[in-house]
């Protein structure tokens, strides 16, 4: 029997070089006339050991990393094929600390299965969750996501059993789940991973949403700087239409379900959920006023389903296992785990999943083990291009909607990018308010032209023109930002400049 | 405005009847037209309103919408380097000044001999690997001058 080997086929770890390690291994197998079985499955999510190469032995899967094309022959030469010991040894993969500290229940099969492999997938626990709500009334199953207290992953944490109960309760003709799968906020990517790594779980969730409130029609709309994911959620559509786990009678249940793939186009503003409904309609994605909301009058004015790819990518294990199995995760009203993302300037970068309620000194120092280039920390940007910058000293917050919310910070989507203390906090506010300029959709003039202006006030002070005077302006626009403006972007997008403004003050001098 | 090459209507109005019985096909017609001919020719906006029953200011407006869709050729080689916050901690500023200066072009421009156009990204999601570029749709992480040269060398002998 042929060993199966793993090189992850998941977009940063080709970005690292994962596809040259992939034909190595094939090319010196055939030299070797070793018999070897490659899968490319998804990543880890240690992307600081990325390419990490896995070996199946009769116990258990031994990992390697980061192996590098030119590491291939001395691999084979120590025998990896049966587990050999080799300077990249990393022993079991369980077995990494780093991994084995998570509690992976969203990402339960990512790196472990053929992401392509409906059959994978299933012997892996995948479809049990759609098994069960089949047996379950719509009713029932909104009762469940409600009771596991999961709330909005793409960052608004609103409650997803209230939405889903809302859609639910509309007569309509036609209704729709769309999947929000515009994941823009720097510093997130567990989305982009969840759908190269596990396709069908995202495809299974959205069948689940379908059951549960009588919509017969989904839609990913996913952006469009995600080639990688593109191709894996459409092989994978394929193969579940294939296995009769989408269509007309979806596990001979007699219930339809139809779903595709739509790309956006390179606009931020996309993931605010009511322009992204005017994307998904073939409009410019300019923001919706709302009431109504997109539950009652949502995509093509149907009562519509809008979650992130997180969110719905954790119902079918609370369907499978439970809800009281889910919500025993987690601390207050922030029930469950959360992919979290380590990035930028960080050793051990990557996604890791735990309950809620960790701290961020945990996360920053004991899992990602410090900065990269091993420079003090001097801030953390949390949720992305929208989030407050955070100092050392509220390090000792738990990560948790409220706890961060009560020091002036938000979660998000579960980014943390580090900056060591070589970041200049000035430059980082004006970046802030430069990408609200080049991302505004333009119809609220806070945004518009909040933004643009904000950007020449920084100017100001860096050029050493009336600082004092300017600073004041600045802290003035942002608050007419914040209030003023329709959505999330002009209404966020100052957050991380006051955080700025109020932690590294210093920064915001003129400069020769 | 400039009038598309017979073929090139062609072709435009071939992916529209592809499409247009989808609901909401604007977007994906306006993707298939950039796959096809590499940027969404002025020309195409009154085939595809005239096909769609859009206006054209609609389909303009769509088209100048979204920074993905491009109305001018481009080179041969896009290069899109990630300036958003998590490559800027790894030094992203730096390696987008090198590579104005290697290529001797600033963003949003294409070299005098049509090999490479620069453009910047906000967000690759591989920002566990910054500083982070796509060219031509192939990912690259952990990138620095030194390694961004080696990349725009290869594909010069390559073409």
């Amino acid at each position: 029997m042929s060993t199966r080997v793993f090189v992850p086929g998941d977009a940063g770890a080709l970005s690292v070089g994962a596809g040259e390690v992939a034909s190595a291994i094939a090319a010196e197998a055939r030299r070797r006339g070793a018999a070897l079985e490659l899968v490319r499955n998804g990543s880890r999510g240690a992307y600081w050991l990325e390419p990490l190469v896995e070996v199946q032995t009769p116990r258990e899967r031994i990992a390697y990393g980061p192996v590098r094309a030119g590491d291939v022959p001395s691999l084979f030469a120590a025998g990896f094929l049966d587990g050999g010991t080799h300077p990249l040894s990393l022993g079991l993969t369980d077995s990494i600390p780093w991994l084995r500290s998570q509690q992976r229940l969203t990402f339960e099969r990512v790196g472990i299965i053929d992401p392509t492999s409906v059959a994978d997938y299933v012997k892996h626990g995948g479809y049990q969750g759609l098994e069960r709500a089949l047996q379950l009334s719509g009713a029932q199953i909104v009762q469940a996501v409600t009771a596991a207290g999961l709330r909005g992953r793409g960052g608004a944490a609103f409650p997803t059993g209230i939405k889903w109960k809302t859609v639910l309760e509309q007569r309509a003709p036609q209704k729709y789940v769309t999947c929000n799968a515009d994941e823009g906020d720097s510093g997130t990517f567990a989305d982009r991973m969840l759908m190269e790594g596990d396709p069908l779980s995202l495809i299974e969730g959205m069948t689940i949403a379908g059951i549960a409130v009588g919509a017969t029609q989904g839609y990913i709309y996913l952006r469009a700087e995600y080639p990688h994911a593109h191709a894996a959620l459409r092989a994978a559509i394929a193969a579940a239409y294939q296995a009769k786990y989408l269509g007309a009678d979806v596990a001979g249940s007699g219930r339809r379900f139809d779903l595709e793939v739509r790309l956006g186009a390179g606009a931020y503003i996309c993931g605010e959920e009511t322009s992204m409904l005017e994307s998904l309609e073939g409009r410019r994605g300019e923001v919706r006023v709302r009431p109504p909301l997109p539950a009652i009058k949502g995509l093509f004015g149907r009562p519509t389903i809008v979650n992130n790819v997180v969110t719905l990518t954790s119902v079918p294990w609370i369907l499978a296992h439970g809800a009281e199995a889910y919500a025993s995760y987690g601390m207050g009203k922030s029930r469950g785990t959360l992919p979290i993302q380590l990035a930028g300037n960080i050793r051990r970068a990557g996604l890791v999943e735990r309950a809620f309620g960790l701290t961020l000194r945990e996360l920053l120092y004991d899992i990602g083990g410090g900065t990269a280039t091993g420079r003090p920390i001097r801030a953390v940007q949390i949720g992305g291009p929208l989030g407050a910058y955070v100092p050392p000293a509220h390090f000792d917050t738990a990560v948790d909607y409220e706890a961060l919310a009560a020091v002036g910070a938000m979660l998000g989507h579960g980014g943390i990018v580090v900056f060591d203390d070589t970041v200049d906090m000035a430059r980082m506010a004006r970046y802030a308010m430069e990408f609200c300029a080049i991302e505004s959709c333009g119809k609220c003039t806070p945004c518009r032209i909040g933004s643009t202006r904000g950007v020449e006030v920084i100017d100001r002070i860096l050029a050493g023109i009336d600082g004092e005077r300017n600073v004041q302006l600045l802290e003035e626009l942002c608050e007419t930002m914040v209030q003023g403006s329709l959505c999330g972007l002009g209404g966020m997008a100052p957050f991380p400049v006051q955080s700025a403004l109020k932690y590294f003050r210093e920064d915001f001098r003129a400069r020769v | 405005m400039e009038n598309l090459p017979s073929e090139q209507s062609a072709a435009v109005r071939r992916i529209v009847a592809e499409h247009k019985d989808r609901p909401g096909p604007l977007l994906e017609v306006l993707h298939a037209i950039q796959t096809s001919l590499g940027y969404v020719p002025e020309g195409a906006v009154p085939v595809v309103a005239d096909e769609l029953n859009l206006s054209r200011a609609e389909v303009h407006g769509v088209v100048s919408f979204y920074h993905h869709f491009r109305r001018s050729r481009p080179g041969a080689h896009t290069v899109s380097l990630c300036q958003a916050e998590a490559c800027q901690s790894m030094g992203a500023g730096a390696l987008a000044e090198h590579a104005q200066r290697r290529l001797g072009i600033r963003f949003h421009q294409a070299t005098a001999d049509g090999r490479f156009s620069l453009e910047p990204i906000y967000c690759l999601g591989n920002c566990a690997c910054s500083p982070a570029a796509m060219i031509d749709g192939r990912l690259y992480g952990r990138l620095t001058p030194e390694a961004f040269d080696g990349l725009i060398e290869g594909f010069k002998s390559a073409t």
